[in-house]
């Protein structure tokens, strides 16, 4: 019977809840706001108390609203009301909104006490809140303030916490709270300084360099070992940071290398126009997107998708036409070569500058390179990620084209030996020009990676030219490993001489390395040994 | 024989025809500025005197690139930093010399110490107010460089394109330390304001047609240096250097003192050539040191004609002269594809340059079947001599 009739008035409740026609039910939610209509502050006070032991959920939002003093009361009507930030009025007992809100409507007046008051109770109604994000916010703040008034709250929170992570975070802000309250035991301390070591980071080295002077002698010496302690993990962090960064700077180097590696490594040819094949590719990088912007904007995310093909297309055809009409009347002069193919790049510049201006293009990123995730204490952002794996996608690819492929072969053998070759019957001219043109392509394919983190402009390739040279001559030519280490080396030597020497500084120490590495090994980290090096 | 006629071995008839016009020039120019009114038709504007000034420095430099590679194979693509270093040195003279005319009115400090807030004179500012002092880092700075680069450069055999590579870096590491301010010679705005030099108002008439006249007086100093070199024996062993380096090893001289040599004397011109250009433009900037600069300086020998000296100083005239004329007009967006299609015409259709072609031409003219033979042994216009080993070695 007792059943039946409980489970009637759920029914009820329920109905008259969806039917929204009825008064609401009067719970002590609804009962503590009668507190705030009367705009006293003793009154005010108790009414804050009870809405927050209430549970409900509405009841942070409306001490969110007093705080900022958007929570009014109508003296006449006896009801409280929120205003949002655009004016609008909902009842705060219903949460309905009221069209047309009493004339004699007004803010509830707040003094210090009261503020005091709602700081902590909204700390501890936060840290409570059934929403995990909301509770994982809360303790973060509380660990940042190191309020101690929060403690209470906090607490309670923890033993009332089933999310172990949010748990971890919680027990790490009341750690920091201990730590630098003289009046917790020492016992207490030590273990709260254990906790923040175990956190690390710069905001516990900070905490613990607050710890007073005054305070017990083994929990000083606790905060030094942590410090201590925290301080070494850092280091080893900012070592993996600085590898990352140098892996990343070395992908890219590796990128505009690599063609490199093939039209001066292996063909001797030096191409001073090799980074306006870069600066092409990131131009049509450009144009896929621009037409992409026009035609199908679905599409964007697959802009570098589509981009890679044809920009491989697009340079290695300008490096067959330059090889065809210009290198290949330079074979064995490399010095004539270098001219011949510097005033090229001034033209391709320019060319590329009357065509599409002087200024920056604007190359957007896809989605999934947009955005970065933590690892550990760094971050790693998804462009940087995915330059990496493309640089190594491609120099995989490269490699493997050259061992498996019957171009490859015949590449390999016009440069062991030309003579040799073509009395097998290798079109020699043939394979100089798809060689030149492979070597354009990959570096049209750089200028699609490139264009993602670099200014599209028709200076792109400059800036690259002198180093992918460096990365090249110092890895030994002739020999693609010997450009990737090269790149990846010069790439993370130069992130780590930036702290100490500052960016520039510490280019210039690479160069004078680089300078001064060439002196003693003229041939480069790995030299081909035997007659390579002669003949 | 060619010991007995010592002077026109140094003289022939070319050199001797470039000097007889070098001094026409360095007295012209002048006299036609100072001596005629404004409106007459033969009149120089003081405009064009700087102008030619500026071209006379250039073809210093094109001279002294000339002597390395034309004639000991030595393609440096960094001589614009011992040109720039050069025009530094004078450049922190003509700073000292401002003395309390600068804007904040400080005796010692130049304009942008003051700014920055440096409370004294770095050290290797000190001298600098001395003339003869500057005049000397002006030939040992980029000497100085020249040979430690060089010395171990050569000794570890770097050569061909690796040497010019890293010479590019040279310049280009040089670039990127100007730019700083800390470095102390005024970051990114370099050195500029002049005021006097020797006492000389830099900015009057009489100034930069003496200036004009000094160059050229310099540029003919130069080039005596350079034929009294190249037609010594010392010059034939560079020549053989150029044309077949191991060879001439074996043969027992030691390559890398030669090239040490022109090389370090290549870079003391070329830093005269500098100190001469700063007082005529009245500024010296990082900018000096761009890769890009150093580039441009080598086709100017290679039009003009590599090997041949005179060509130098014409293709630097010829086109410098052509760079001010597109780039000042409405040509000026095409001035960058002008200069490229040089690179590539010359390196492809006249790889002897004007000057080089023109001699091959002559000499073609009186005995077409020796040509060929007599220009490689005498003038040693190199241009597919290279034997087919080493080719493929560089």
């Amino acid at each position: 019977m007792g059943r039946f009739l409980r489970r009637a008035v759920a029914a009820f409740v329920i109905l008259s809840a969806a039917l929204g026609a009825l008064p609401a039910m009067a719970g002590p939610y609804e009962d503590a706001l009668a507190g705030f209509v009367t705009d006293e502050f003793d009154d005010t006070a108790d009414a804050i108390a009870k809405v927050a032991e209430s549970g409900d959920p509405k009841s942070a939002p409306l001490l969110a609203a007093l705080q900022d003093g958007r929570l009014m009361y109508s003296a006449e009507a006896k009801k409280v009301y929120i205003k949002d930030a655009d004016d609008k009025v909902t009842d705060a007992a219903t949460g309905a909104a009221v069209d047309n809100p009493p004339a004699d409507i007004d803010s509830v007046r707040l003094n210090n006490r009261l503020r005091g008051l709602l700081d902590g109770v909204m700390g501890s109604l936060t840290l409570m809140s059934p929403d995990p994000g909301v509770r994982m916010d809360a303790a973060q703040s509380v660990f940042k303030s190191r309020d101690a008034g929060a403690l209470p709250a906090l607490e309670k929170a923890i033993a009332a916490e089933k999310d172990p992570r949010i748990k971890r975070v919680m027990n790490e802000a009341h750690a920091a709270i201990i730590v630098v309250s003289d009046d917790a035991k020492p016992e207490e301390r030590i273990a709260a300084i254990n906790v923040v070591r175990d956190r690390g980071g710069q905001d516990a080295l900070s905490m613990l360099g607050s710890i007073s002077g005054d305070a017990p002698p083994d929990v000083r010496k606790a905060a030094a070992d942590a410090t201590a302690s925290i301080e070494r993990r850092l280091s080893i962090w900012s070592a993996v940071q600085n590898t990352w960064y140098g892996l990343s700077l070395g992908s890219v180097l590796l990128l505009a290398a690599i063609g490199l590696a093939i039209t001066f490594g292996v063909m001797g040819v030096i191409n001073m126009a090799h980074g306006e094949m870069v600066m092409i590719g990131a131009y049509t990088t450009f144009v896929v997107q621009q037409l992409i912007r026009t035609y199908n904007p679905g599409l964007f995310d697959y802009s570098l998708v589509i981009a890679v093909p044809l920009a491989f297309i697009v340079a290695g055809a300008v490096g067959i036409v330059i090889e065809r009409t210009i290198i290949r009347f330079l074979y064995g002069r490399p010095l004539e070569t270098l001219l011949a193919t510097w005033g090229l790049s001034l033209i391709l510049q320019q060319a590329v500058r009357t065509m599409f201006g002087p200024t920056n293009k604007d190359v957007g990123n896809p989605s999934w390179m947009s955005g970065a995730f933590e690892l550990g204490q760094m971050t790693i952002t998804y462009n940087r990620l995915w330059i990496i794996i493309f640089t190594l996608a491609v120099f995989a690819a490269l490699l493997a084209m050259l061992r498996f492929t019957r171009l490859g072969l015949e590449m390999r053998a016009v440069t062991q030996n030309r003579g040799m070759a073509a009395a097998m019957g290798i079109r020699t001219a043939r394979i100089d020009a798809l060689t030149f043109g492979l070597g354009s392509g990959i570096a049209g394919i750089a200028g699609v990676a490139l264009s993602q983190i670099d200014n599209v402009s028709p200076n792109l390739g400059q800036g690259y030219i002198i180093d992918s040279f460096l990365v090249v001559v110092f890895g030994g030519v002739g020999n693609l490993w010997g450009t990737l280490v090269g790149a990846l080396a010069l790439g993370i030597a130069n992130k780590f001489l930036e702290p100490f020497a500052g960016a520039v500084l510490g280019k210039i120490a690479i160069l004078v390395l680089i300078i001064l590495f060439i002196q003693k090994r003229p041939r480069g980290l790995f030299a081909l040994k035997g007659r390579a090096v002669e003949a | 024989m060619i010991k007995a006629f010592p002077l026109t071995r140094l003289l022939d008839r070319s050199a001797a025809v470039f000097l007889v016009l070098l001094g026409a020039f360095a007295i012209a120019i002048p006299a036609l500025n100072l001596l005629t009114p404004d409106d007459a038709a033969l009149h120089v504007s003081t405009y064009l005197v700087a102008l030619f000034g500026k071209y006379v420095c250039y073809a210093m430099l094109a001279l002294s690139i000339d002597l390395i590679w034309g004639y000991a194979g030595i393609l440096s693509l960094g001589h614009g930093a011992f040109f720039a270093l050069g025009g530094y040195a004078m450049g922190m003279y003509l700073m000292r010399q401002i003395g309390a005319r600068g804007v904040y009115a400080n005796p010692i400090l130049p304009d942008f110490m003051v700014f920055l807030n440096w409370p004294e004179l770095p050290v290797y500012w000190y001298g600098f107010n001395y003339f003869v002092y500057a005049a000397l880092m002006v030939v040992l700075v980029p000497g100085l460089l020249a040979f430690v680069f060089g010395w171990f450069a050569f000794r570890s055999r770097v050569t061909g394109v690796y040497l010019s590579i890293i010479t590019q870096a040279m310049t280009f590491a040089l670039m990127l330390g100007f730019f700083r301010n800390n470095f102390g010679f005024g970051g990114n705005n370099g050195l500029t304001d002049f005021k006097d030099i020797l006492g000389f108002n830099v900015q009057a008439e009489g100034t930069r047609n003496a200036l004009l006249f000094i160059s050229c007086v310099a540029l003919a100093v130069s080039f005596l240096i350079c034929r009294a070199i190249v037609s010594s024996k010392f010059g034939k062993v560079l020549i053989a250097i150029r044309d077949a380096e191991a060879r001439t090893r074996f043969l027992g001289y030691r390559v890398e003192a030669y090239k040490l040599f022109v090389f370090t004397l290549s870079a003391c011109m070329a830093g005269v050539a500098g100190a001469l250009y700063v007082p005529q433009v009245g500024i010296i900037n990082p900018s000096e040191f761009a890769p890009g600069n150093s580039i441009e300086a080598v086709i100017w020998v290679a039009v003009g004609g590599r090997g041949t000296l005179t060509g130098a100083v014409l293709g630097a005239f010829v086109v410098n002269y052509a760079k001010t004329f597109f780039t000042s007009g409405v040509l000026a967006p095409y001035w960058l594809f002008m200069l490229g299609s040089l690179f590539v015409a010359v390196t492809l259709l006249l790889p002897r340059g004007i000057v080089g072609t023109y001699e091959f031409w002559r000499a073609g003219r009186h005995e077409r079947s020796a040509a060929a033979l007599s220009a490689a042994a005498e003038d040693g216009v190199q241009v597919e001599a290279t034997p087919p080993a080493r080719q493929a070695a560089e």
